[in-house]
């Protein structure tokens, strides 16, 4: 395997008496989205402090592309540094500066820009997270996510290649939570860094981690990807993933993709051979155009609005949901058959198109400017199968099945259905 | 028998060492104290050198200029509320002081050299202190405590650059200029006293001031003004900077209590070192 872009290797880190981290260790790659994940209080911030030194390790090596730390020189740290940013969790943004000066300031104090090429990233910045009307604003004016979105911006201004997360959900609604976690894995995407996040948003952050770490009682318990942490028998599941995923279906009206394993696995192996039961795939089509002109925080209502109906229509007949990729909800009816799935999937579309929109629009109109009409398209599709198929292929042939069951489109002015 | 003379002498010498620490307790408390200022006054001194060899980078010149209005600009107004009353009661009271020995025509004299060698220089200090002084350490502090501090570091922004540096040079050239204007207002203060209200004659009062004052007296006097900023941007700044490690609090209340040390001891070291430098000069 390559070398670690960071490792630590028996890290331990007290505050006076009191051991916060004890033994750690842990690998980091390039490139990927690492997500730390542990209870309130376990050390999760010191950690990333630790990899971006404000803080130092009282034992143990912290190695940087296989060199320690310790032994590098102070220009080779500052190189190293220069690559990283860093996303405080209560944002950090400097109070007496407006939003615009707040972004601006690592360009002005760190490099040698014009003043109007400094212009044209900060304000490039601004508008990818959704940041004009607050240009000149101080931050104590902004809203908790307003500022969470700030200071998004001023951690990716200078175009770093790791950056350090610290939670940088808390305090959002449930449509920004998903909307920042899908903002970083698209500039991830775009942009290629590294990623190192701390977050509480399970499952919402594996769909964007490539490995997940845990934390418990001081140690690294788990490093590996999220399909490996479903395998993965500790206390910690029962006491931190379990019961932050019961929060997740409060909130959403789907269970995690482990739950939803789990159900599914229990529901079908009650039925005997010859019974069948029904699969329904539903699929917002073409995100990157809403995302494109309406922002993440849209999409992220659509499919929180279309999990919560979901729910409400396919949960009442015994049917469980979850959340298989970014824009698509696998519903499984262990007791219908496709006749009483089409059914139900009609009264769902009839329901959806009479309120859904609104809200949508609703949410967009306070915030976006919009350029054009833009499309929403929901599609659905149905696929029988017996308890001894595969899921797998049940959901294919869903999916190949799928046809448009609502479309609407939002124009400057209003919607059309 | 044995047993119990043992343990008599036993409960003799526990009792002994007891005494002992408690007689040794007071002297370990001073000594500890006095480890612990010594240890402050240390880092103090480097913070304050690291912070003036900082202020030669690039880009420190606007952030001066800012500070300039700050500590320097924003301060005057209250200086020469200050040092008119100052200058007033001065002349009032050797006014009515030397009127028995008939030596009344020293009241510009006394006046002036009193700004210019004592007054002007302490208590210009005593009023930024309390006016710019208390806000740096609260600026500061806050900086810190909500981790902007934290945050310019992962920015590889200098924080002793950036947030210290151009107050340190911003004192050290306000506190000069602000007691210059203390003292040329409050030699009109004592004009206004003296010879408006109490009808001295204003050609004594300025010719009295002409042929005793010497350039001595107004270099001395703004050799204390730069003693005095450098003391007070070094206590106010270093209070605030490390106000999340102080003992006695957290959070909000440190910024607080860090202020009102930074207040307290500015105060009492102008004092302490206005009677120093004093001594040295005369």
């Amino acid at each position: 395997m390559n070398t670690p872009l960071i490792e630590f290797k028996d890290v331990t880190k007290n505050f006076g008496d009191r051991t916060v981290l004890e033994r750690i260790n842990l690998e980091i790659y390039e490139g990927e989205v690492t997500t730390i994940i542990g209870l309130s209080g376990a050390g999760k911030s010191v950690l990333l402090k630790l990899i971006i030194g404000l803080l130092k390790p009282d034992e143990g090596t912290i190695l940087f592309r296989g060199k320690p730390v310790s032994k590098m020189k102070k220009k080779e740290i500052n190189a190293a540094l220069a690559q990283m940013s860093y996303m405080f969790q209560g944002n950090a943004l400097f109070d007496s500066l407006t939003v615009y000066e707040n972004i601006a300031l690592p360009l002005l104090e760190t490099t040698n820009l014009k003043k109007s090429e400094i212009d044209r990233r900060v304000m490039a910045r601004i508008e990818q997270t959704e940041l004009a009307d607050a240009v000149k604003k101080f931050p104590s004016e902004l809203s908790g996510g307003m500022q969470k979105r700030a200071a998004l911006a001023r951690a990716l201004i200078t175009d770093p290649k790791i950056v350090l997360f610290d939670e940088p959900t808390t305090g959002q609604d449930p449509v920004r939570k998903n909307a920042i976690l899908s903002m970083i894995a698209q500039y991830h995407r775009k942009f290629g860094f590294t990623a190192i996040l701390v977050s509480h948003e399970i499952p919402d952050v594996y769909f964007i981690s490539n490995r997940v770490l845990a934390l418990y009682e001081r140690t690294i318990v788990f490093q590996g990807t999220p399909e490996e942490l479903e395998d993965f028998d500790h206390p910690f599941k029962d006491e931190v993933i379990h019961s932050l995923e019961v929060l997740q279906k409060e909130l959403t009206g789907l269970y995690s993709k482990r739950q939803f394993k789990v159900l599914n696995h229990a529901q079908l192996r009650r039925r005997t051979f010859g019974e069948t039961y029904s699969i329904v795939v539903f699929t917002l089509e073409d995100i990157s155009s809403i995302i494109t002109h309406l922002g993440h925080d849209a999409v992220q209502e659509a499919i929180r609005r279309m999990g919560l109906y979901i729910d409400k229509h396919f949960g009442a007949i015994g049917g469980f949901s979850t959340r298989r990729n970014s824009n698509e909800i696998v519903t499984v009816l262990p007791y219908s058959d496709i006749t009483e799935a089409e059914i139900i999937l009609k009264d769902f579309a009839k329901d959806f198109q009479g309120l859904e929109i609104n809200d949508i629009r609703t949410g967009v109109r306070r915030r976006v400017a919009m350029a054009g009409p833009v499309e929403f398209t929901i599609l659905a599709g149905i696929a029988q199968g017996q308890p001894i198929a595969e899921i797998d292929s049940v959901i294919a042939s869903a999916k190949s099945h799928q046809k448009e069951i609502w479309m609407a489109t939002m124009c400057r002015r209003g919607v059309s259905i | 028998m044995a047993p119990e003379a043992n343990s008599r002498n036993l409960s003799q010498g526990e009792a002994k060492r007891r005494l002992g620490i408690l007689l040794s307790r007071p002297f370990s408390a001073i000594g500890k104290e006095v480890i612990s200022w010594i240890s402050i006054l240390g880092s103090a001194t480097v913070f304050l050198f690291l912070a003036l060899f900082k202020v030669f980078r690039s880009k420190q010149l606007s952030k001066i200029v800012q500070q300039l209005y700050y500590i320097g600009a924003r301060s005057t107004t209250i200086i020469m509320l200050v040092s008119v009353f100052t200058g007033m009661v001065l002349s009032l009271q050797s006014y009515y002081a030397l009127v028995k020995f008939g030596a009344q025509g020293a009241v510009g004299t006394l006046v002036s050299l009193s700004l210019i060698r004592e007054l002007g220089p302490v208590l210009t200090a005593i009023m930024i202190t309390a006016r710019a002084g208390s806000a740096i350490t609260a600026e500061i502090g806050i900086q810190r405590i909500s981790e902007q501090i934290d945050a310019l570091h992962t920015m590889r922004i200098d924080p002793l650059r950036h947030l210290i540096s151009p107050r340190v040079t911003a004192a050290i050239i306000s506190f000069p200029i602000l007691t210059t204007i203390f003292d040329l207002i409050g030699i009109i203060g004592g004009y206004i006293s003296g010879v408006m209200l109490l009808g001295l004659n204003s050609g004594v009062y300025f010719h009295s001031i002409q042929a005793n004052v010497e350039l001595k007296d107004i270099t001395d006097g703004l050799i204390k003004a730069t003693v005095f900023a450098v003391i007070v941007a070094t206590v106010c700044c270093y209070q605030g900077y490390f106000a999340h490690m102080r003992r006695d609090s957290h959070g909000a209340k440190a910024v607080g209590l860090a202020t009102t040390s930074a207040v307290v001891i500015s105060c009492v070291l102008i004092l302490v070192s206005d009677y120093i430098v004093t001594s040295l000069l005369i």
